[in-house]
């Protein structure tokens, strides 16, 4: 007999076939079955010019170690958060995720599943995002909530539709303090149909914190959708959502919150303050920062909008013999039976992020969820103490109550003091210069965020590496 | 365990009950109240209290009661419900992507933006056209993504009267919602006997004036290939008209042909089907675009740029950075940059197969679909003529329901007792009592004969007992759901925390 090596090779085992499962004689006894000679056959359908004649010019195949190689290669061009100090925040946070989280929402059973059409094959997922929904509405304190957006912005933008649409208004009202980002992509999808986005100017620099709310009332009129605002907003500030409420509510329209699910530890549920739409962020439930996505966007509402909600959403009920089983529910909304007549587009539900969002809320529970939100609090309160104790280092908010980010005025460029910070192994705040470019408040500002991740020994390093760098000159 | 006595977390909760190990304060503690006010602090939070191994116990019995490509064969037509290679998992994982802020600065995130730009220009090249965005999270955000530059692309000529979209009767849902949302209005075309667009229907379309598009499926969700391609490609420019791929089916073309060739300007990609990312159980996905150079300057913000410089012979390390100030693009679709540990997946597949792999998918996908044509012509009618197909083939169970009373829900409820999850079914809508049987690539001949049998055997059942296949399936954990109850009495969320008396 010859050797292994030369009767593989001579069987062309050895040959690239990633993936593929079929031997060269299933090959044969398939075009066999079909009736035809050779698999180019099966092109025939394709006219003739548009068959590709040579293979397409990508880079050659990598095998899975040197794949490897190469793949940890490149992700050693970045820094990342596991090997330095962040105190980045704005929308992507770098909370701590508990190891059984990643083991759970791995599992093939899940990862490899398909949306839950079938039901019968599918109440593991399906129960899943039955607790998913309940644990947002227990968190938002709404009556019901889907797992079906793909970030918190395209939900601002989804809920401010719904809005459109419910009331057959076409203006909407957003206040400058909610996230940049997310209000250029509500402009996208507004500018698209034509509706208007109104945006009320930042304000609250000085002590008097109600001016906002003041002016708030002179771009809201009968033409108003809705009014969406931001807790805690862009800034960490804890605002008073009961005023944008009730200004939404004089006019008729609908107040939409966005909010930190953090937060909602430790702050009152939007539920409980009269909010008709509650979007969020939920990236920080157990989801990596991953450089920004795939994010978890979550979407919660009254009942009397269930007929106008945008994307999927599972029902609890009854099979044959009375068992207990789950299944996606009001259907006869959605784009694959309305087609252009559907509440929205989406097809997809963010099912595998929602799950480690669910088993992330499970494995914290009640203590945990508060503690992780106190935790926040306690620790950017400590920092804000310190940091603003610095000779250069101004408050921007000085009298607005915050969460876990703060914005700074320094007596340096931020671009700079970054710079020098990443020296120290430091990723320092967000330069908010790019962001508010026109308002003066804003020039020189960095927005700090500080989690429970964030140790009293990181956040010393932060002052006193922050403390040199203001004080020397040279910088 | 039948599954109503399988209970959901909130009924294992046991008060005072804890999992997670969290640090201790390490800074000086000042009460909320004093830091937020009492007034914003909340009084209730209702969440479950269980142990760690309760959490660990639930979820992997969940992951037991269900399906998924890992336990077995997933034909669902228009999905590709291919194999999803397990290093794709563990390169997301490496902390280098995974622990990536997005905000960080640039030079801090080099290896991210040259995978993106690397990804982009392959996707490019497989498919034929000039420029790609990664941003938008799913195949329908795409098509809407799309949509906004189409709509840019005209207004920026003068040519904003343009209003309509045409879509054939066999699309996907997600085309006309989604055109349907960036206020098109949306005019149909019909197909023809041969189940593919009906030139003489596309020209009334076309006729009445202001297209801003057609969108095609292609091959289509008959699962054959639109042979006249070039000629409708050229029908709708002639009208003033983009013409926009569905790219839901490129597994069909990979290596074998490119949408770009035929006339397309612009299509989406699933690289949740197409390039092996997990389905997730509906997500996350990406719905990357690709476009010819008209459509460029309408991408989404941000783009990205490759900067090399010379020094002195030699070109530099490249550099890459995001570009943000684009005065003619749409604007932002994504709070960031799209799904990017999806594109680190898909990076990393098409990495693993090269040239010569990526036409091994697209082969063997047509292979394998003609395969399962070829073994069941006898026994079912396939959609329009038992003819080629590309990567999937439709079946109908009209037959079979005049004849027998069996329907393909039914079809697809028995497979079910037999282990498989079933096809696609009730659609393309053309196709009545439709079954959209997809193999793909990764099953092996031996699988698909196991299936195959399968399949012969039910349609016996079908003739013989088919009452067997009305009342299926009968070994699954629940029956046939009542989908009316569940709608009129809707139960969205576990009701007794939300009770008065619950407590707190």
């Amino acid at each position: 007999m010859p050797p292994l090596t030369r009767s593989l090779q001579k069987k062309g085992v050895t040959k690239n076939v990633t993936y593929l499962s079929n031997t060269v004689e299933d090959r044969t006894e398939m075009l066999e079955a079909i009736g035809i000679a050779s698999f180019d056959n099966l092109l025939e359908p394709i006219p003739e010019n548009l068959r590709l004649k040579t293979l397409l010019n990508l880079p050659p195949a990598l095998d899975e170690s040197g794949l490897l190689r190469h793949l940890n290669k490149m992700a050693g061009r970045n820094v990342n958060l596991e090997a330095c100090i962040s105190f980045l925040g704005a929308g992507v946070y770098d909370h701590f995720r508990p190891a059984v989280v990643a083991a759970l929402q791995g599992r093939g059973e899940f990862a490899t599943s398909y949306t839950p059409y079938q039901p019968e094959m599918s109440q593991g997922m399906l129960q899943a995002i039955y607790e998913y929904q309940t644990l947002i509405c227990t968190l938002t304190w709404m009556d019901l909530a889907n797992a079906s957006m793909y970030d918190a912005a395209t939900g601002v933008a989804e809920a401010a539709l719904m809005a459109i649409h419910i009331l057959d208004r076409h203006d909407v009202v957003v206040t400058e303090a909610m996230h940049p980002h997310y209000r250029q992509v509500l402009k996208t999808y507004l500018d698209a149909t034509g509706f208007n986005m109104v945006t009320v100017p930042l304000s609250g620099f000085a002590s008097d914190t109600s001016s906002e709310f003041e002016s708030l009332s002179t771009y809201i009129n009968d033409r108003t959708a809705c009014v969406l605002f931001q807790q805690p907003d862009f800034f960490g500030r804890v605002i008073d959502q009961k005023e944008y409420v009730e200004a939404a509510h004089r006019v008729g329209a609908l107040a939409i919150s966005c909010v930190d699910p953090i937060s909602l530890g430790l702050l009152k549920p939007p539920g409980e303050l009269d909010v008709d739409i509650v979007v969020g962020e939920g990236q920080s439930l157990g989801n990596p920062m991953g450089f920004g996505g795939p994010l978890l966007g979550f979407f919660a509402c009254k009942k009397k909008f269930v007929r106008h909600f945008p994307g999927r959403i599972v029902g609890a009920t009854v099979d044959e013999s009375g068992n207990r089983g789950y299944t996606m529910t009001l259907r006869t909304r959605e784009q694959d039976i309305r087609r252009e007549k559907a509440t929205s587009n989406i097809c997809t539900n963010q099912a595998l992020l929602a799950l480690a969002a669910t088993i992330y809320l499970c494995e914290l529970g009640k203590a945990g969820m508060t503690q992780v939100s106190d935790l926040s609090l306690q620790k950017a309160h400590y920092a804000y103490r310190e940091l603003t104790a610095l000779e250069g280092v101004e408050a921007v908010f000085p009298q607005s109550p915050f969460f876990k980010e703060f914005a700074l005025k320094l007596s340096k460029p931020v671009v700079e003091v970054n710079r020098e910070l990443l020296k120290a192994g430091i990723l320092g705040g967000l330069n908010l210069d790019t962001y508010y470019e026109n308002n003066v408040n804003l020039a020189n500002t960095t927005l700090f965020c500080v989690t429970e991740t964030r140790t009293r020994e990181d956040i010393d390093l932060l002052v006193s590496t922050l403390k040199k760098v203001l004080g020397n000159a040279s910088v | 365990m039948k599954n109503s006595e399988f209970p959901l977390i909130f009924e294992k909760s046991r008060r005072g009950r804890k999992a997670a190990n969290l640090p201790e304060c390490d800074v000086p503690y000042t009460s909320p109240e004093e830091l937020i006010g009492a007034e914003h602090l909340r009084s209730r939070l209702p969440l479950p209290e269980v142990s760690e191994l309760d959490v660990v116990r639930h979820f992997t019995h969940l992951s037991q009661r269900n399906y998924a490509i890992d336990l077995g064969l997933y034909p669902l037509g228009s999905c590709t419900m291919k194999y999803n290679p397990k290093v794709n998992e563990k390169a997301a994982s490496i902390p280098g992507f995974a622990s990536l802020h997005p905000l960080q600065p640039e030079e801090t995130a080099q290896g991210a933006l040259a995978l993106m730009y690397d990804l982009q220009k392959m996707l490019a090249e497989i498919s034929g056209f000039d420029a790609t965005t990664l941003q938008p999270s799913a195949g329908a955000h795409g098509e809407l993504c799309a949509m906004m530059m189409v709509k840019a692309y005209h207004a920026s000529r003068g040519e904003a009267h343009r209003n309509v979209v045409v879509i054939p009767d066999a699309a996907h849902g997600t085309n006309p919602a989604s055109a349907a949302r960036c206020g098109f209005k949306v005019k149909g075309v019909i197909s023809n006997s041969k189940g593919c667009t009906d030139l003489d229907s596309l020209q009334k379309a076309l006729a009445g004036g202001n297209i801003a598009a057609f969108m095609l499926t292609n091959p289509n969700t008959v699962g054959l290939f639109e042979s006249e391609i070039e000629k409708i490609c050229e029908m709708v420019h002639e009208a003033g008209g983009l013409v926009y791929c569905d790219g839901a089916n490129m597994n069909a073309m990979l290596g074998l042909t490119r949408p770009g060739d035929m006339g397309f300007d612009v299509m989406h990609f699933n690289l949740h089907k197409t390039f092996s990312t997990p389905h997730g159980g509906g997500g996350p996905g990406c719905g990357a675009v690709s476009v010819k150079a008209c459509l460029e300057p309408f991408l989404p913000v941000p783009t990205i740029e490759k900067v090399t410089a010379k020094i002195g012979e030699e070109e530099s390390e490249a550099t890459y950075r995001f570009i943000q100030n684009r005065p003619q693009s749409i604007g932002r679709i994504h709070s960031f940059y799209g799904a990017f540990l999806i594109a680190v997946r898909a990076y990393t597949y098409i990495r693993s197969l090269g040239a010569k792999g990526i036409r091994g998918v697209g082969e063997n996908a047509v292979l394998n679909a003609n395969y399962v044509r070829a073994r069941l012509a006898d026994h079912y009618e396939v959609a329009y003529g038992n003819r080629t197909c590309m990567h999937e083939v439709v079946l109908s169970a009209a037959k079979l329901k005049q004849l027998h009373g069996v329907r393909a829900l039914d079809i697809s409820k028995r497979l079910m007792d037999y282990g498989y999850h079933p096809p696609t079914n009730y659609f393309p809508l053309i196709v009545p009592e439709a079954l959209m049987i997809e193999p793909t690539e990764t099953e092996s001949k031996q699988t698909l004969d196991e299936f195959i049998e399968v399949m012969i055997k039910i349609s016996q059942e079908a003739v013989e007992t088919p009452d067997l296949l009305t009342t299926a399936p009968h070994v699954t954990l629940v029956s046939r759901l009542d989908e009316t109850a569940a709608v009129k009495n809707l139960d969205l969320r576990y009701e007794p925390l939300f009770e008065n008396n619950n407590p707190i």
